[in-house]
């Protein structure tokens, strides 16, 4: 039933689905885990799916330019949604599902949004809540359509229709105009706006990036070649559709390589979900991976003897060799033999354990990884990458390509994608996957493309001799401490934060004479760790501000400092006091943006009495803060924090 | 909120009941009535006979003196056989899972009634048995969805916190799919949140699954908030019986909570 689709206007997204309803119209697309059981679904059926929700959407009034907002988890109907928005020309804007009305409402008015599609009564009430605080300037809100009929049989809203309505009232509208759909795909051109991402806002306020269907295919068609992605790789989607990683991987990616998409049951099930499905091509943040090493080697040690000497000997093994075989250098045949038996008896049940046995390719990106993370994953033969990018840029500027890793460096520039430093240091980056303007905002559109079309991508970095990129920080962030040494903040927490111990640090430095740090521990590990040496306590603040736990953070800022001493840049930069701060930072307090990074200003000014105190040699500081419950309550959190002192080495000299 | 759930006639009727163990008298000549649809809460203070009372209604207890009419059909007491088979389920004060099991072999416990082919056929897993299995399991993996326990589906029962046990417990009684859930502090020894959540799923059973609500609690703010009535006990004896703003000023609710001058 579906008409050949015609090639005027370039390639675009909607067209690529239908090209795979042809070729492939049996193969999975979409997985989703509903009650229990896997539901699948063809990409026959998923063009049908598609079709008749577009339909729905323009009989119901979404016209070609629109947006359509997208709030909720990864499921199939969200991602439809998606390609059904962009049939008719509209262009879809994913929203951060767990972001707080407020947050929300600037995103909404600023994309003028008519239209949504959420996923349940949650998202619902939320946009209830904002079209009646708002004055309405731009967005109406007018029409919302829910997935999940939980909860919702007593709103009778008239804004308000289920999804099954709108695809029916689309395949009524389909039979009665039976050429508007291929009409409205075959309108669509390659350089139309195909999807709005707002940036997280580290600093200001939230700007849409505008991609277009070219610049997406792009870094899609780039990446699933550099990869060698095909239509019988399996993904897993559960990181938030708003990100650009999720839009790259789970929409782009797919409908370039025609791979199937898993949707997890919910967020609490990712982990049981992933190994039911063995994902071929995964991607998660650092932070992902540093959890499932925690809950390993927590696990580990709550283990039998033997075992634990069986995993720690092969671990070593791997350490030495693992990566070398994975890069198919190389190695002698004892250690081959003996990688191949710790295979048999540790790495493969523990890959197993982790859903990462089918693991071809796997990606980390969004915050740096730190090395030993890094290499205990490679070791353990899953073949983990670096890649860099930003949502200007598709997520695609540089990727780590397979058998030339380096552990510190984010690897080489990608297929079509040209990287020069600035002179301060920025990277600077121009190829076809870039963003075609910030929303309604030219003058911050004019801020980051120069006239040659570079974009200016606020990061930091240095090429090494082979070419490869090292990140070190943001440029903004970088500064120079008293002494002239260059401050780079997120290295230094970075190298904390590989501590399991640690869960989130703020290093300080910039125009000091000595760099300080606040330090968040991990509840999980920390708390693991006390109750095992039987030490007692009520609750984050109180484990935090115990002596025990000082002095274990104390010794993970002495290891970190004697490896700063080793590095020629950084020794001048080792930490030399710090303290325990007394909450978690949270994004819903504004400390950490949705993607979890540093809001650097914010914590400065927030805490500016705990800096104080650090900086003039105090031993404890009084601290008193507000702290936002998830259920938009409010409530203080007061401590008497202990400052100390650690001990900081001499440069060392490299070994010649 | 709950414009549309229409409370129908009496469902449940204890005409005069009176308990006792040997000398001691724990129900004295109680009489109330439960509503379809509605959810009726009991509290007192401790001793009152609020859990003898539930055991009275699913057929625990057997009172000396009184009449049940349940569904018009008059009888001197309940047996918990009869009880359960006629849509009565309950959860307990002390969670009474089967701890080694997991979630959901303990929700699926709760479908124990609703089976038809016998154990031979079930435990060869054959013909009309795998087909029931299948519907039994369908059914379980809705009240899961329900309750948001997706996470711990296979997670055994005893590893659970306190708060997803009571949970789980919720979703066992559900699993029989009860015209009268009878729940014995649901909320005791949970957290804020917890009590949240858990008054969030009550009112959602009765306002989806149309059941019926009979629940003992102690936390005054949330009996007050979700019943539609409320009787109070008080050393076996019914002291007060109404809507929960009636129950507030009755005096001698008052007095039996904060005490009286002698």
């Amino acid at each position: 039933m579906m008409v050949e689709t015609n090639k005027t206007g370039g390639q675009t997204f909607p067209r690529m689905l239908l090209q795979h309803a042809q070729a492939r119209p049996g193969k999975p697309a979409f997985r989703e885990k509903d009650l229990g059981i896997w539901q699948t679904w063809n990409w026959s059926q998923v063009a049908d799916e598609v079709r008749a929700l577009a339909c729905g959407l323009a009989a119901m009034g979404f016209k070609r330019g629109m947006n359509l907002a997208i709030i909720g988890d990864n499921r199939p109907r969200l991602y439809w949604a998606m390609a059904a928005a962009q049939c008719l020309g509209g262009v879809a804007v994913p929203l951060y599902q767990d972001a707080p009305a407020a947050d929300m409402a600037y995103v909404l008015d600023d994309a003028e949004i008519d239209f949504a599609v959420v996923e349940d009564q949650e998202q619902v009430d939320k946009l209830f809540e904002i079209k009646q605080n708002l004055d309405r300037r731009n967005s109406l809100i007018s029409h919302i359509i829910y997935d999940d009929p939980r909860g919702m049989r007593h709103y009778k809203q008239q804004e308000l229709a289920s999804f099954e309505k709108v695809q029916e009232l689309g395949r009524a509208f389909d039979k009665s105009h039976p050429d508007f759909f291929m009409n409205e795909v075959n309108a669509g051109r390659t350089d139309d706006t195909a999807v709005m991402l707002y940036t997280s806002g580290t600093t200001g306020k939230p700007k849409g990036v505008c991609q277009t269907h070219g610049s997406f295919l792009a870094a899609a068609q780039g990446g699933v070649a550099f990869d060698k992605l095909n239509p019988d790789d399996d993904i897993l989607s559960y990181l938030p559709m708003a990100w650009v990683g999720d839009h790259l991987f789970s929409f782009a990616q797919q409908l370039v390589a025609g791979f199937t998409v898993n949707c997890p049951e919910s967020g609490d099930t990712v982990m049981t979900d992933m190994r039911e499905i063995g994902p071929t091509y995964y991607f998660a943040p650092p932070r992902v991976f540093e959890n499932m090493l925690t809950t390993v080697m927590i696990r580990m040690e709550d283990a039998s003897a033997l075992k634990r000497k069986m995993f720690h000997h092969f671990m070593e093994v791997a350490r030495r060799v693992g990566s070398d075989i994975l890069d198919r250098k190389p190695v002698g045949l004892t250690d081959r033999i003996s990688y191949a038996i710790g295979n048999i008896l540790v790495y493969g049940p523990l890959k197993n354990v982790l859903g990462l046995t089918r693991v071809r390719v796997a990606y980390t990106a969004g915050a740096a990884i730190g090395p030993d993370l890094f290499r205990f994953y490679r070791s353990i033969g899953v073949n983990l990458k670096q890649l860099y990018g930003a949502t200007e840029t598709c997520a695609y500027v540089c990727l780590q390509p397979d058998g030339n890793i380096k552990f510190d460096s984010v690897g080489l520039p990608a297929p079509g994608v040209e990287v020069k430093l600035a002179e301060n240091g920025e990277v600077l980056v121009r190829s076809a996957a870039m963003l075609k303007e910030y929303y309604k905002r030219p003058d911050a559109t004019a801020e980051v493309i120069d006239s040659d079309g570079y974009f200016h991508t606020g990061d930091a970095g240095i090429f090494d001799e082979e070419g490869h990129l090292k990140i070190i920080d943001r440029a903004a962030d970088v500064g120079k401490m008293n002494s002239g040494d260059i401050f780079a903040p997120n290295y230094i927490e970075n190298k904390l934060k590989f501590f399991p111990f640690i869960k989130e640090a703020v290093a300080f430095g910039n125009e000091r004479d000595m760099v300080c740090a606040f330090i968040n521990i991990d509840m999980e590990a920390v708390g693991n760790w006390a109750e095992r040496r039987g030490i007692a306590y009520a609750g984050y603040t109180d484990l935090a501000a115990k002596r025990e736990t000082y002095d274990l953070i104390a010794e993970c800022v002495e290891k970190v400092n004697t490896d700063l001493a080793s590095e020629a840049l950084m020794s001048g930069t080792q930490i030399h006091r710090f303290l325990v701060l007394h909450k978690e930072l949270d994004p819903d307090d504004d400390e950490l943006t949705r993607t979890r990074k540093v809001r650097r200003r914010f914590i400065a000014e927030k805490y500016k009495v705990l800096i104080d105190a650090l900086y003039s040699g105090k031993t404890s500081q009084y601290i008193e803060t507000q702290v936002k419950f998830e259920d938009g309550r409010k409530g203080t959190v007061a401590a008497d924090l202990r400052i100390v002192d650690v001990k900081t080495y001499d440069a060392l000299k490299k070994a010649a | 909120m709950n414009e549309n759930r229409k409370i129908g006639d009496v469902i449940l009727d204890l005409q005069n009941i009176s308990l006792s163990f040997g000398g001691v008298k724990a129900l004295t000549d109680i009489s109330f009535n439960v509503r379809e649809h509605e959810i009726r809460a009991i509290i007192g203070p401790n001793g009152a006979g609020k859990s003898s009372m539930l055991n009275v209604i699913n057929g625990v207890y057997r009172p000396q003196q009184g009449e049940i009419v349940y569904r018009g059909q008059h009888r001197k007491d309940m047996d918990t056989y009869a009880a359960a088979k006629s849509g009565i389920a309950r959860t307990f004060q002390n969670i009474a899972l089967f701890k080694g099991m997991s979630v959901l072999d303990n929700i699926m416990t709760g479908r124990n009634l609703k089976m038809q082919t016998n154990f031979l056929m079930q435990a060869l897993y054959w013909g009309p048995a795998q087909k029931e299995e299948i519907e039994h399991r369908r059914k379980v993996e809705e009240i899961i969805d329900f309750l948001e326990i997706q996470h711990i589906r296979k997670t055994p029962v005893s590893r659970l916190p306190y708060g997803l046990q009571k949970r789980v417990e919720l979703g066992r009684a559900l699993a029989a799919e009860p015209e009268i859930l009878l729940l014995d502090e649901p909320m005791a020894g949970m957290n804020v949140e917890e009590k949240q959540d858990m008054c969030r799923f009550i009112l959602d059973v009765n306002d989806q699954f149309g059941t019926t609500i009979v629940l003992i609690e102690h936390d005054m703010g949330v009996v007050m908030d979700i019943s539609d009535r409320v009787v109070v006990l008080d050393y076996g004896k019914k002291i007060g019986d109404g809507t929960p703003a009636e129950v507030r000023s009755n005096q001698d609710v008052i007095n039996a909570y904060l005490g009286v001058a002698h």
